[in-house]
């Protein structure tokens, strides 16, 4: 076998430069201390891998992955938001160079431009250095998309209150309704609050009314006069008809908190 | 016996050049953290397949209960969560496994660039890359759909109508994506499923192969 001085290879790769190919790998002739991968490396990395596998466990275990209620077509009131990393990509289409009738820069030009370099840059930063200091043009570019991509991330998910959209969309368990659709209160509420605080008194536009705290004659009054951001007059109706309504908040509080 | 069994099989087939391309190379000095422990960017491409393989092993056993129907998938997603044994962990390693193989790819990514590991003659290698990088954020994005709950629907409600402002082929593409030219609905999960369990795979696959044979053939750069 030729190997060692002498020998010509493609840049720093194994591919031999004079075409007398055909050659065992080895890494003979790189200077230090090599290893053979099978198995003593293979043994190092094994344990490398066991040490991540533990650390990514110890993260499944203690955040349980997310689930949403069922997908409602409905839910007008629901803001959706992409998965984390494509949270840069969502951010850049709200400025105003980019979205309305600029949104072909927003989803063609700029990903384009920018992940088009990615994929050529082999070809753009074509000199022979290695170095980070030798192509300063190609590294300040990347940082440049890095630090972009880092605070359009940073400035979309800022303003996300995570915890209480968790809470606001928690999963309904099948099968497991509170609602008690024949109480003489549930016409009053599917025709005045419903789409506001849900079929499940969930929250929606509104609040959940799950665990509310108001008395009987407090939720009366807030439904004829509103509090906070609720307008006043979502209610229509009778006298009786708004007490049955209010039993009926208050009675599928208790059924819920059994 | 088992040198017999092997010697069996290699007077037929002749494994042994298989073996050596696999397993009997040398691990030069610069990328070993045991003797420099800065190598350890080096380990990120490696821990980046092995997340790949949790991702595939993982969800091949969620695939055993989800149901790919809007009136099923969500329930489903929910019985395993809620009933069936560790499939909470199972389920959570899938999700968890899919931020967590975005992040080591842009570590791997990153690694590259900086020390210009790209550079002639790994140029083909380093486009293939990208084409992971490109199909993994297609496996996330379809990912996202399947569990047909309120996130997963207006999410891909978003990214449909950022699809359909491509000019000239966008509606097209929204129909092929989504199955209607409107709606989203079953027809679109269904294709998300088809499209996250089979096509983005089978790609991902190839590409893989092609990577690391490129990697095996060329070896991996030599220090700076």
């Amino acid at each position: 076998m030729h190997k060692g001085k002498g020998m010509k290879f493609v840049g720093d790769s194994r591919i031999s430069a004079n075409k007398t190919s055909k050659i065992p790998k080895d890494y003979s002739e790189y200077p230090g201390r090599t290893e053979a991968f099978w198995p003593n490396f293979l043994l190092k990395e094994w344990l490398a891998g066991a040490v991540f596998l533990v650390g990514f466990l110890c993260l499944v275990l203690a955040h349980p992955s997310p689930l949403e209620g069922m997908a409602d077509p409905t839910d007008a009131a629901y803001i959706p938001l992409p998965d984390w990393y494509f949270l840069f990509l969502y951010e850049l289409l709200k400025y105003q160079f980019a979205s309305g009738n600029w949104i072909i820069i927003g989803i063609l030009v700029i990903p384009g431009i920018a992940f088009g370099s990615l994929i050529l840059a082999p070809f753009l930063d074509n000199g022979p250095g290695r170095r980070p200091r030798q192509r300063p043009v190609a590294v300040g570019m990347m940082l440049l998309a890095l630090v972009s991509c880092i605070w359009l991330t940073y400035t979309s998910a800022e303003h996300v209150d995570w915890e209480t959209r968790a809470e606001q969309n928690k999963p309904i368990p099948p099968g497991e309704s509170v609602v008690d659709q024949g109480h003489p209160g549930y016409a009053a509420y599917e025709n005045s609050c419903l789409s506001c605080h849900g079929g499940e008194l969930e929250g929606g536009a509104g609040p959940t009314l799950i665990g509310t705290e108001h008395t009987k004659e407090e939720i009366m009054d807030i439904a004829v006069n509103g509090t906070g951001a609720m307008p006043a007059d979502q209610f229509q109706g009778s006298d009786e008809e708004l007490e049955q309504l209010a039993d009926f908040i208050i009675e599928t509080n208790e059924a819920a908190a059994e | 016996m088992l040198q017999k069994i092997y010697d069996w099989i290699d007077d037929r087939i002749d494994i042994t050049p298989i073996w050596r391309d696999i397993a009997d190379h040398e691990v030069p000095e610069h990328v070993n953290p045991a003797h420099h422990f800065s190598a350890f960017v080096y380990c990120f491409g490696g821990l980046t397949f092995f997340v790949v393989v949790i991702q595939i092993l993982s969800g091949m056993f969620l695939t055993m209960y989800y149901v790919p129907d809007i009136e099923n998938a969500w329930q489903s997603v929910y019985y395993l969560q809620t009933e069936v044994a560790h499939a909470q962990i199972v389920r959570g390693m899938h999700h968890w496994g899919a931020s967590v193989v975005i992040v080591m790819l842009l570590l791997h990514t990153l690694r590259v660039f900086f020390q210009g590991a790209y550079k002639k003659p790994r140029e083909l290698n380093w486009m293939v890359g990208v084409l992971i990088f490109f199909v993994m954020l297609g496996l996330g994005f379809t990912g996202y759909l399947l569990p047909w709950d309120n996130k997963a629907y207006f999410a891909t409600q978003v990214g449909l109508e950022i699809a359909e402002q491509v000019p000239f082929i966008g509606e097209a593409l929204k129909t092929l994506l989504a199955g209607d030219a409107t709606i989203v609905g079953a027809q679109t999960l269904t294709r998300f499923f088809a499209i996250h369990v089979f096509f983005l795979p089978g790609a991902l696959f190839a590409l893989l192969a092609v990577h690391f044979i490129l990697i095996r053939r060329q070896g991996i750069s030599g220090p700076l």
